[in-house]
């Protein structure tokens, strides 16, 4: 096992950028006034020439980066997801996703555990938001390897992506020697058969913690890493609802159009079982430190544990 | 610009008037009104202005054209069909299933379309990001885009107005079709969006009003422009809307109908006579 890394995964997200800049010339960075904190300046501090700083004006970022990709760049835009997928919705799908240019949308500061900014920046319907669009990939790594390997791939894929950074450092779980980012597809991390829960972005390490710890009182769940979104691997997902009968989902969204929604989307058509989804039901956020938060909605070790044992009957 | 010259470019006005009021006659919908105000522009960038190949249209080192009033397109698709992107028989079936033409324009089906655009204020932002990869890869191509008064409503175009001239981007040239008309009625009923000049001045833009259907004014324009450097141009034409289809002109309800064959007639009658006139 490697060493465990914590560090959000924006920070990851920054790291990686800047990496790959120093091969791929065509790579140019769009901030909106966000770059401190999407950690965008990690790649500005580096490469100023391909840095833009757009200023307090989303809409127009996306704009500006559908330009550059018309003329054979690979912009990455970021912004608070919130303010990203919100406010310049419109501009990404109608000036990149339907043109299917090669723009990548980096949202930072995703789910609850932005903590203490509150409900206004707390963004919970993002993933919904992307999913809807035609031609857009949607991404929500888990830690920083994931990160990496997952900058990677939407660098090298020829299209719009969305990809989700979240604001807390978080614990490392994956081992670089052996890991691989392959877009669309999901990644078992326990072979279980009792039930499988289906987890994305920071949930991974909690529901991946509740799984093992529950080991020891004999229930082997089956636990499947979900990083694209969309597309979604419907075969690991059919594969899981024959053979464990019942699927668990969990994740900092929405319950409407976030992974549990794409999740029941494959299995209601393939094969129609019961999916508990673990996530936000239906109401904004409130100010608080995120680990409390994400303790309060639900989304830690323990409430993992109680639910599959709930839904085991145990 | 010489008689002769003038004369070949109301020609290719004319002829792409027409083709407007062809296609929307034939899709049953579509914008008259604005195609016919802007379509001297559209003429005067295709066959004057613009470094362009029709035989090699992604041809990296062409000028760039964003039509940001998307929905004014049946016009300038007569001029990319004029200027020999693709056939002019497309233009019949602008608008149905399956056409090349799209209600809007669509940079993935229609040769010579430089960015996918039609809602209104997101075209200028894409010719930002255009004109500033230009001076990334020091390249010396130009961009032109072409927005509507009433689109000018949209804080986009603010913000992307502020972007242009902070990043210096002389290479960038907003053309606004200024013809005083939006769907609701006119611009200063609507929002009072004047005085548009002196708001691009403000936003640091080297601003020039215009005739929008003078020739000899456009060309002065551009080339002024082409000598103005560490700011974007914005070329406030004033326009008419339905330009040279009499019971068209200045008329609010023409903004997104099409004719019916009895007024398809009378305009087509009109459009004929003057080609006749001009042609000899």
């Amino acid at each position: 096992m490697a060493d465990i890394i914590t560090k959000a995964t924006r920070e990851s997200f920054g790291e990686a950028l800047c990496e790959l800049a120093k091969t791929n010339k065509d790579i140019v960075v769009l901030d909106a006034d966000l770059s401190a904190a999407t950690k965008t300046s990690i790649f500005a501090k580096e490469y100023p020439e391909r840095f833009f700083d757009c200023g307090i004006a989303e809409q127009n970022m996306i704009g500006v980066a559908a330009g550059l990709a018309a003329s054979g760049k690979i912009p990455v835009a970021a912004s608070f997801a919130m303010f990203a997928t919100g406010r310049a919705f419109e501009q990404i799908r109608n000036s990149v996703a339907y043109p299917n240019l090669n723009v990548k949308i980096a949202g930072s500061h995703a789910g609850i555990s932005t903590g203490e900014d509150g409900a206004t920046h707390q963004c919970l319907e993002d993933i919904g938001i992307m999913r809807t669009i035609p031609n857009m990939v949607v991404l929500n790594p888990a830690d920083h390897y994931e990160m990496i390997e997952a900058t990677k791939a939407a660098i090298n894929y020829d299209g719009p992506v969305y990809i989700r950074l979240g604001r807390l450092a978080v614990d490392s779980f994956n081992d670089p020697k052996t890991y691989k980012f392959e877009l669309g597809k999901g990644i078992t991390m326990n072979d279980g058969d009792d039930i499988t829960v289906i987890a994305t972005g920071l949930c991974v390490n909690e529901a991946r913690k509740a799984v093992e710890s529950l080991k020891e009182e004999g229930i082997n769940a089956r636990l499947i890493n979900i990083h694209t979104i969309k597309p979604i691997d419907r075969e690991i997902i059919i594969k899981a609802a024959k053979e464990t009968g019942k699927i668990i989902t969990v994740e900092e969204h929405n319950v409407i159009g976030g992974l549990g929604d794409a999740v029941c989307e494959v299995t209601s058509s393939e094969c129609p079982v019961k999916v508990r989804r673990v996530g936000v039901y239906d109401r904004f956020g409130y100010s608080g430190p995120a680990k409390e938060l994400l303790d309060i909605f639900g989304m830690t070790e323990s409430n993992i544990k109680k639910v599959i044992k709930e839904e085991l009957g145990k | 610009m010489n008689a002769e010259e003038r004369k070949t470019l109301e020609i290719f006005s004319c002829k792409a008037r027409k083709g407007a009021i062809l296609s929307t006659f034939n899709a049953k919908s579509g914008h008259p009104g604005g195609s016919l105000s802007a379509a001297d522009i559209y003429t005067y960038l295709y066959f004057k202005e613009m470094n362009v190949k029709p035989d090699n249209p992604l041809w990296e080192d062409r000028d760039r054209f964003v039509l940001s009033k998307g929905h004014c397109c049946p016009s300038l698709y007569a001029i990319l069909a004029l200027k020999g992107y693709f056939d002019f028989s497309e233009l019949e079936s602008l608008r149905h299933v399956g056409a090349m033409l799209q209600g809007h324009p669509d940079m993935k089906s229609t040769p010579g379309i430089d960015m996918s655009s039609g809602s209104l204020g997101q075209g200028i932002s894409a010719a930002c990001g255009i004109a500033l990869s230009a001076k990334l890869d020091k390249k010396d191509f130009r961009v032109y885009t072409l927005l509507g008064d009433g689109e000018c409503e949209e804080g986009e175009v603010w913000e992307a107005a502020m972007f242009a001239s902070h990043h210096k981007l002389d290479n960038l040239v907003v053309f606004v079709d200024c013809n005083g008309l939006q769907i609701d009625g006119t611009t200063e009923e609507v929002a009072g969006v004047e005085p548009l000049d002196q708001k691009f001045e403000s936003f640091g833009f080297h601003t020039v009003k215009i005739d929008g259907h003078n020739f000899d004014e456009i060309e002065k324009a551009l080339n002024e422009a082409r000598q103005i450097k560490g700011q974007p141009t914005a070329i406030l034409a004033k326009t008419i809307k339905g330009k040279g289809v009499s019971f068209m002109e200045n008329q609010v309800g023409w903004h997104g109908k099409a004719t019916n064959a009895e007024e398809y007639k009378l305009a087509m009658d009109e459009l004929d006579a003057r080609l006749k006139e001009l042609e000899g």
